[in-house]
């Protein structure tokens, strides 16, 4: 078992008896089910919206290479300087050089899952740079020194007790544990901090090849604050996220938002197309986009999951998926958990170490049917075991079925074996369950077995036949 | 600038290398029952989106409505003012309930009357401003690009709203609008931006939904996480 398959273990088994943990995430996500339901009913088709966004998607990233240029071209005619990455560790050298140019102290960041990805804010503070998280959520988790538990909603494993606790200790103020006064000792931080701030760093949730913009959207108004006074403004993005024309984002704004948050439009969703240019009141000197593949080419050249690269990271598919729900979002190690986790980072970061989160999964669809851009999630999880078993077999497990197989196909064997397992039931009874049960380790720890009938389905049909 | 120029051939040789191979259209799991044709090329999207996208009415009485009804429930404070004399009116009721020291503000024709109106020192964006002195003021008024009465939403930009700082800066943004500024949908809305704007667009659009809000602490629904904890839109 890899590292990360045994940590993945550990971890699930704990959080998924952890029935504190659980009634948290329930409570959390039963509010967003109920809202989301609502907003999706306000469509006059969701159904046909689903299908119109996955068609632009497809038509996105099958022609990636054009959209891209066309981007690059119009951001670069307005003064927005462009750097293309292949790996994370290069976006972090080049931010990290962007913000030594600048002679730069302080760095305000919104929400961007893609700098999570590179590990961004841990490079910068090894450069000697403060980077400090405006999103609530995500600020929450910086000081936890934690990632992000869920792709949109980053702490909502904790409760308003465990974040008082937390002002308390590491800011010395928090006055109650009501969520609006909580709310207000990090809104009185960080608006220092946007101020002081020598450099603003976005994620992006869209951009647009036709008029040359990118678009982020959010509800806090963070992002627009981070955007708005830093002298030097730089936007992270994987190659992934363009959309063909501006009014593709009349479609995909509602529908990231109802996906994500049950709502129709968040507060804030904005497309920005250079730095400040002239005539305009303020906005960054100079405006930085980073262009990131980091193995994104690798889920492209597979025809078969290429899909997956339509994702808007929405979130919605770990808010339905029955084991997100009960083993949490910290345990599966990955930036990105649940279903589209389990997808992607095998192809993003090895399939040997990561292989077993193809079957965190029940396969029952939840997540391919949440999708606002419909990609086959649950198919691509079967895909990814079908992967996994080809290039990484497991002989043990191959040799059992083989047994199997010669004792299944033989009718003598089989009968043998049933009263083997009749006779030998008594005694596994004795032990059941007990750390002397031969069968603990994958079947009693956790489940009942069930007893064997005295009489087979076969003995049965024949009694039956000659009465 | 090598490294630079060669990555961007690197990725983009490896994205026309992966894309040799085609990959299947998205096709419908189940069929679509409200749509019998076939399903709709992603070029007539702008079109056809509207047909999925939340319902409008088609007068403008009920456009006004839902946008009225949509501004509601995200807790914004829609006024719509017969006149000019009752606008005025709205806005000394704000400065006086809430007891405003200073505003900040843009030129324009709405924003001028309206700064005339409170007989306030004003913080004016247009040839630049001192951020600490604005983000003691008590409210920011602008103007806006258009309102949207799909969302209940309005749209600001940079280069028409006074920057990107003072719709979000301030504590309380107020937005003076005019009726004939409301659209219909978001196809809508893109359309009037593109007729207005392109080529040469501003360098910041936001389409303003609601105040500032987060549901990070328990999900729980507080107003004015970074941006206004109040949005007033008066439409004269």
């Amino acid at each position: 078992m890899s590292r990360s398959a045994a940590q993945f273990k550990t971890q699930a088994n704990e959080k998924a008896r952890d029935l504190r943990h659980r009634q948290v995430i329930r409570t959390a996500l039963h509010g967003y089910e109920i809202v989301r339901d609502k907003c999706k009913d306000s469509f006059q088709s969701w159904e046909s919206a689903r299908q119109a966004a996955a068609e632009i998607k497809w038509e996105a990233v099958n022609h990636l290479d054009t959209h891209l240029e066309a981007l690059v071209a119009k951001l670069e005619a307005r003064g927005t300087k462009v750097h293309w990455a292949s790996t994370g560790a290069q976006a972090c050298e080049i931010i990290a050089q962007i913000l030594r140019d600048k002679k730069a102290h302080l760095m305000i960041k919104s929400k961007s899952m893609t700098s999570e990805e590179i590990h961004l804010n841990d490079a910068l503070e090894k450069a000697g740079f403060t980077v400090v998280e405006s999103d609530l959520g995500e600020f929450i988790m910086q000081l936890r020194h934690e990632p992000p538990y869920h792709i949109v909603f980053p702490s909502m494993n904790l409760t308003r007790g465990e974040i008082k606790d937390l002002f308390q200790r590491e800011l010395g103020d928090a006055p109650s544990d009501s969520p609006e006064e909580l709310t207000m000792v990090a809104r009185r931080f960080l608006r220092k901090k946007y101020i002081a701030a020598d450099v603003g760093l976005t994620g992006a949730n869209f951009a647009i090849a036709e008029t040359g913009m990118i678009s982020v959207t959010e509800n806090e108004g963070n992002s627009r604050l981070t955007s708005a006074l830093p002298k030097t403004m730089i936007t992270l993005i994987g190659i992934e996220k363009v959309l063909p024309r501006m009014a593709d984002l009349a479609l995909f704004l509602p529908m990231l938002a109802t996906a994500g948050a049950g709502q129709m439009m968040t507060g804030y969703n904005t497309m920005y197309s250079g730095p400040r240019q002239p005539g305009e009141a303020d906005g960054p000197e100079e405006w930085h986009v980073v262009l990131l593949d980091n193995r994104r080419t690798e889920l492209l050249a597979d025809a078969e999951q290429r899909d997956s690269l339509h994702c808007i990271r929405c979130g919605s598919c770990l808010n339905v998926c029955p084991v997100f729900r009960n083993i949490g979002g910290h345990s599966y190690g990955t930036t990105y958990p649940g279903p589209i986790g389990a997808v992607i980072t095998p192809h993003l970061l090895g399939l040997k170490e990561w292989k077993h989160l193809c079957n965190a999964s029940s396969l029952c669809e939840a997540c391919s049917e949440a999708c606002p851009v419909k990609i086959d999630l649950h198919h691509h999880l079967l895909q990814n075991r079908r992967n996994a078993a080809l290039a990484l077999p497991a002989h043990c497990e191959q040799l059992a079925y083989k047994i199997f197989g010669i004792i299944a196909n033989e009718p003598k064997f089989w009968w043998l074996a049933k009263k083997i397992g009749w006779l030998t039931q008594p005694l596994h009874r004795l032990v059941n369950g007990s750390v002397l049960d031969p069968v603990r380790p994958f079947w009693t720890k956790t489940r009942d077995l069930a007893p064997m009938p005295r009489e087979s389905f076969k003995d049965w049909w024949k009694k039956r036949k000659s009465n | 600038m090598n490294i630079i120029m060669s990555e961007r051939e690197n990725i983009l040789g490896r994205i026309r290398e992966a894309l040799k191979v085609p990959a299947p259209r998205p096709k419908s799991h189940t069929r679509i029952a409200d749509d019998p044709t076939t399903s709709p090329a992603a070029e007539d999207t702008p079109q056809t989106a509207r047909e999925w996208l939340p319902f409008v009415g088609a007068s403008a009485e009920e456009r006004l409505a839902l946008f009225a009804k949509n501004a509601a429930s995200l807790k914004a404070d829609f006024q719509l003012l017969a006149s000019r004399d009752e606008l005025k009116a709205a806005l000394l009721k704000l400065r006086d309930g809430e007891k405003w020291q200073r505003v900040a503000s843009h030129g324009g024709e709405l924003t001028d009357f309206a700064c005339q109106t409170l007989g306030l020192p004003v913080t004016l964006t247009d040839r630049g401003y001192d951020v600490n002195e604005m983000e003691k003021c008590d409210a920011g008024i602008t103007e806006c690009d258009l309102l949207v009465a799909q969302t209940g939403g309005v749209a600001v930009t940079s280069r028409s709203t006074g920057g990107r700082a003072l719709t979000v800066l301030p504590p309380h943004h107020v937005v003076i609008a005019r009726r004939d500024q409301l659209v219909a949908d978001l196809p809508a809305a893109f359309a009037f931006l593109q007729q207005k704007y392109a080529p040469n667009f501003p360098s910041m659009i936001s389409f303003i939904t609601g105040p500032s809000r987060t549901g990070d602490i328990e999900r729980i629904l507080v107003l004015g996480a970074h941006g206004p904890k109040k949005l007033t839109i008066l439409c004269v």
